[in-house]
């Protein structure tokens, strides 16, 4: 978490990004018959110096999103645009000066790393593609970077396979540092590590964003973790950002059910504080992006859904008695004090019809 | 299916039309003198002329080509240069042979092949396994050819000058009727001949294919529920590991049917194979082009069938 | 959040054991490895041998002529063969391994055959893999029309019956004056091995190149900007390295036995140039009563084709990776009992084929 806030300047604008996957059928020429709708309309604004987290179930296109905004994807409709410029159209030649600024750190720490190749080469990839330095000089940048992320430059000759998870994390982040980028794209950094590494590469990366001023566009499905890195965070759902707000605020007073939902699902460790937190269980299971349901996508499973709920979409907007940073859609957003009663209370009411009386509640630490 | 049935299919008839022009540029473009091969080395122009009137080969190319395509999708594969013959009798007195020479072999390779690996496969790192690797690596690396040499020379040149005359030299084949039995017993060289270098391959794909499957966890949790090794082999892993020994299969007989060149040459055999050598030799296109085409049908249509095979015995299969 | 300083992790990357520690600096790489793993592997050296052994008989062909005096081509009647015209056997008349029909030393006959088969099937098989291998990236990375011309070409060459084919093309040139007849019997043998050959190969190489496209790291290579080349050539081919060099070393003995039967049947090498599969088509027309004329080109065929089939598995193990475990995994078994665990047991050594991806 750095100082900068919401009122720093915009780095990275994503204004009604749409991506849709085409599902194609056809005997001789495959035909286009239906499509995954990945990411629907999605606009937020990534500030210079700061961290947006991006949470979200697996399949709720936050990989995507990523993937559309460093333009490895090519864009169904909608804008991106970095630093001022736009980038959602531009061809693959005119793209490569934003490269250098706009990285990107992957998930699979045993993925992202082509086993074949020394780590030297690897981290010196961008260096070399970009032609920015060339024999003594590079290897001399690689050996500082190992430093930087804490590996130890003698091992500049090795083979990712003789490296451990997080240390093959730490080689990717010194790959993405390699140009001095402005904006790194984390798609889920530390989901694959164990959580004493996981700790350590959030340090790192905490420490580097310090150090170099950059800014994280930060995808984790794990809500601790973002809560820890983040100043802003926005909750997608099945393709939609459904919130997005400060930190303190996403987490103290969520107005969005689903976002209520996950909160109360993640681990805390304060057992008091666990058993006397409110389990939301949700029922069913995330729809099909092929066929998302109308009206706003989340109204099958939310407890408080009502008949507008199933054909009007909540537009994102800041609800009464917000600050202006912090934008929902929801057409009936929580209000403070309410509480929210998931799957669980279907459970209690046949109980309760059963047995023919009230039955005390119980809660589940 | 129906889709990839259509799809494969009309693929499959380009492939055959590419494999056909083909075979005719090539026949037609050299100055391969077919009029001079049948008319002999002493014709005058005349003869050759009056020859090559006969046989069409003074039109065009173009027109040659188009009138021979147009034959074929009627079904008139043509006549035979060297003797009049229609080629489709010519190739309708081959099959048969190759019919009688394909199945014998396909037991035997399958049966030899298939008990070696699996063989192989129950007791992995054994005097078994290393016995069977054996088998496959002399297998893989003998020609037909030599092979067949081999087993002519020591089961029927020395028995025979000693007297013993169980087997028959090349050349002889009895059809299947009369009498089903010499049949059998005029076809035995050639029957092993084909099926021991065959069965090569199947030994080590069993055994690979059986291999992988045992080590899959749910065979380990068969073996824990108590099952006796036997049937966790046969009835559970072999299943699995069957897809691609029918796949290969399936294109083994083919290749077998559309004629076993060299194991019919060595063991003179009159099947497709045989005869093709000798049309080739003379330059007889019509005979070549008919049985190319059967040839590669058969492989052609192989391929779908095993693909559709594959679709059905694996049911993480799509067709496409 | 204070700026801490970043620590030097002091877990060292998991060495091999048994690496010595000093030397660990430079990096393993997975070839380098594998080279270790060829040459503690008995039937490796075995095989390697015996392909020693029939190159050495390839180059010393002409020292063996000039040597022993007998020419390889000439016919030699006179000497060569007995009074009634029969070949003489080993050992009589100074021939060593014995004469052919025309009187011809068939040891000196041999050495040179060797020298054309090994010549066709290396040769042929470098073409094939080049090729194969280049077609089989460009239609796996760049998909599309590509893809779909590509592998409908590599489809329809795989459809070919091909020895039929092969024997049609080279009986075609092997005409007098055909166009082709400039390039008859050796070079034509070679590309026509290596026309068939080639799209088994890309088909494979193409498979590996669709899954290597899908990998994570190919996919940061695209986040940095990296060109389609570059991304072809230093992150995909290097993974292509152990599949190719595993084919390659495969489809030798196939190509020399093609080559073989190619002569035998009269369409490869033509007489009188020796070729193993021309001299055994000799010896089966003047029948078996010369058991030195067959005998001694099988064997030679035999021990040539089996070394290299060897030691294609055998550098097939040595660059799969699963070995490495399937043997952990044994010693493991070893440790713990041997019933117990016969599941792990029962996974030995694998002799799958590399497939397609």
């Amino acid at each position: 978490m750095t100082e900068a806030g919401a009122d720093g300047e915009v780095l990275l604008r994503v204004e009604n990004l749409v991506k849709h996957f085409p599902v194609k059928q056809g005997v001789f020429f495959k035909r286009e018959v239906g499509s995954v709708s990945a990411v629907e309309d999605v606009s937020l604004d990534v500030h210079r110096g700061e961290t947006l987290g991006l949470v979200g179930e697996t399949g709720c296109g936050k990989s995507t999103l990523a993937r559309c905004v460093t333009r490895l994807y090519p864009l169904t409709s909608g804008n991106v645009r970095f630093d001022g410029a736009d980038i959602s159209r531009l061809p693959r030649r005119h793209l490569r000066p934003y490269r250098r600024r706009m990285q990107m750190i992957f998930q699979d720490p045993y993925g992202s790393l082509n086993p074949r190749r020394r780590v030297g080469s690897i981290i010196a990839d961008p260096l070399t593609i970009h032609r920015v330095a060339s024999g003594a000089e590079r290897k001399q940048r690689v050996q500082e970077l190992m430093e930087v992320v804490g590996l130890n430059p003698e091992h500049y000759n090795r083979f990712p396979a003789e490296f451990s998870g997080g240390q093959r994390q730490r080689i990717g982040v010194a790959r993405a540092l390699a140009l001095r980028p402005s904006l790194i794209v984390c798609d889920e950094p530390v989901s694959a590590l164990d959580v004493s590494i996981q700790a350590q590469i959030i340090n790192l990366l905490e420490d580097l964003q310090a150090e170099f001023g950059l800014t994280y566009l930060f995808i984790a499905h794990n809500l601790s973790v973002v809560e820890h890195v983040s100043d802003r965070v926005a909750v997608m759902y099945l393709g939609k950002i459904v919130e997005i707000a400060t930190v303190k605020d996403l987490y103290q007073s969520p107005r969005h059910p689903y976002t209520v939902a996950l909160l109360s699902a993640s681990v805390v460790a304060d057992p008091e504080k666990a058993r006397s937190t409110n389990r939301v269980v949700l029922s069913g299971e995330v729809p099909s992006p092929l066929n998302p349901p109308a009206g706003c996508r989340f109204h099958p499973r939310c407890p408080k859904a009502q008949p507008i709920c199933t054909t009007v979409e909540p537009p994102l907007e800041v609800k009464a008695g917000d600050p202006a940073s912090h934008l929902t859609a929801c057409h009936f957003p929580m209000q403070p004090g309410e509480r929210l009663r998931g799957a669980a209370l279907k459970i209690h009411e046949a109980l309760e019809e059963f047995v023919g009386e009230p039955v005390a509640e119980e809660r589940r630490a | 299916m129906t889709r990839f049935l259509i799809r494969r299919s009309v693929q499959g008839i380009f492939t055959l039309w590419v494999i056909v022009t083909l075979v005719f540029l090539l026949y037609n473009l050299g100055p391969n003198d077919v009029a001079r091969a049948i008319a002999g080395i002493h014709a005058t122009q005349q003869d050759l002329a009056s020859v090559r009137h006969y046989l069409g080969l003074d039109k065009p190319l173009w027109d040659q080509y188009g009138i021979y395509i147009s034959h074929l999708v009627t079904g008139n594969f043509g006549i035979s240069y060297q003797n009049r013959l229609s080629v489709l009798h010519i190739i309708g007195q081959a099959v048969p042979i190759d019919i009688s020479l394909a199945i014998g072999a396909a037991i035997l390779w399958m049966a030899l092949g298939l008990s070696v690996g699996i063989l192989a496969a129950r007791r992995p790192r054994t005097v078994w396994d290393r016995s069977a690797t054996v088998f496959v690596l002399t297998g893989l690396s003998t020609p037909t050819f030599i092979l067949g040499l081999l087993l002519i020379y020591f089961f029927f040149y020395i028995l025979t000058i000693n007297g013993i005359k169980w087997f028959v030299g090349p050349g002889q084949y009895a059809p299947f009727l009369p009498n089903p039995l010499i049949w059998a017993h005029d076809l035995i060289l050639p029957w092993v001949t084909l099926a021991l270098i065959t069965a090569a391959t199947y030994a080590r794909l069993s055994r690979s294919s059986l291999l992988e499957t045992l080590g899959e966890d749910y065979i380990r949790t068969a073996r824990a529920k108590g099952l006796s090794e036997r049937r966790v082999v046969y009835r559970h892993a072999l299943r699995s590991a069957v897809t691609p020994i029918v796949t290969q299969f399936g294109i083994d007989l083919a290749t077998v049917l559309g004629g076993a060149i060299i194991t019919e040459t060595v063991f003179g055999l009159p099947g497709l194979g045989y005869t093709v050598v000798r049309a080739i030799s003379v330059g007889d296109l019509p005979v070549v082009e008919g049985i190319v085409l059967v040839a590669s049908a058969f492989i052609v249509v192989a391929n779908i069938v095993v693909d559709a095979l594959y679709a059905v015995l694996d049911p993480r299969v799509r067709l496409t | 959040m204070t700026l801490t300083t970043v620590q030097t992790v002091s877990e060292g990357p998991p060495v091999e054991a048994g690496a010595p520690p000093g030397q660990a600096i430079e990096g393993r790489s997975p070839l380098r490895l594998a080279l270790a793993r060829l040459r503690s592997d008995r039937v490796a050296l075995l095989s390697a041998g015996m392909i020693v052994f029939v190159a050495l008989l390839a180059i010393c062909a002409p020292l063996i002529e000039a040597v022993t005096g007998h020419n390889a081509i000439a016919s030699n009647i006179a000497t060569g063969t007995d009074i009634t015209g029969q070949p003489l056997g080993p050992g009589v008349g100074g021939f060593l391994l014995g004469t052919d029909n025309l009187g011809r030393d068939i040891l000196v006959r041999i050495a040179y055959g060797a020298q054309i088969s090994l010549l066709v099937g290396v040769l042929a098989t470098i073409l094939a893999t080049v090729v194969g291998t280049v077609v089989g990236m460009l239609a796996g990375y760049f998909g599309g029309w590509i893809d779909a011309i590509l592998a409908r070409m590599m489809d329809t060459v795989l459809a070919f019956p091909y020895l039929l084919l092969a024997l049609a093309l080279g009986s075609v040139a092997a005409e007098p004056g055909s166009r082709l007849h400039a390039i008859a019997g050796i070079p034509l043998t070679i590309l026509v091995i290596a026309f068939f050959s080639w799209a088994a190969i890309g088909r494979i190489v193409r498979g590996q190149t669709l899954s290597q496209k899908e990998k994570e790291y190919v996919e940061a290579a695209h986040a940095m900007g990296a060109g389609n080349l570059r991304i072809l050539f230093i992150d995909i081919l290097p993974n292509l390295v152990a599949p190719v060099i595993v084919l390659g070393t495969l489809l030798i003995p196939t190509a020399i036995v093609f080559e073989s039967s190619l002569s035998f049947l009269g369409v490869g090498v033509p007489p009188p140039k020796p070729s193993w599969g021309n001299m055994l088509s000799d010896a089966q027309t003047s029948g078996f009563q010369a058991w030195w004329f067959w005998i001694f080109p099988s064997l030679a065929l035999l021990i040539t084709t089996l070394g290299f089939n060897l030691l294609g598995d055998s550098v097939r193990d040595a660059l799969d990776p699963r070995t490495e475990r399937i043997f952990a995994m044994r010693r493991k078994a070893r440790f713990v009992g041997g019933a117990a665990a016969s599941g792990e047991a029962a996974a030995g050594k694998p002799d799958g084929e590399v497939e397609a991806g």
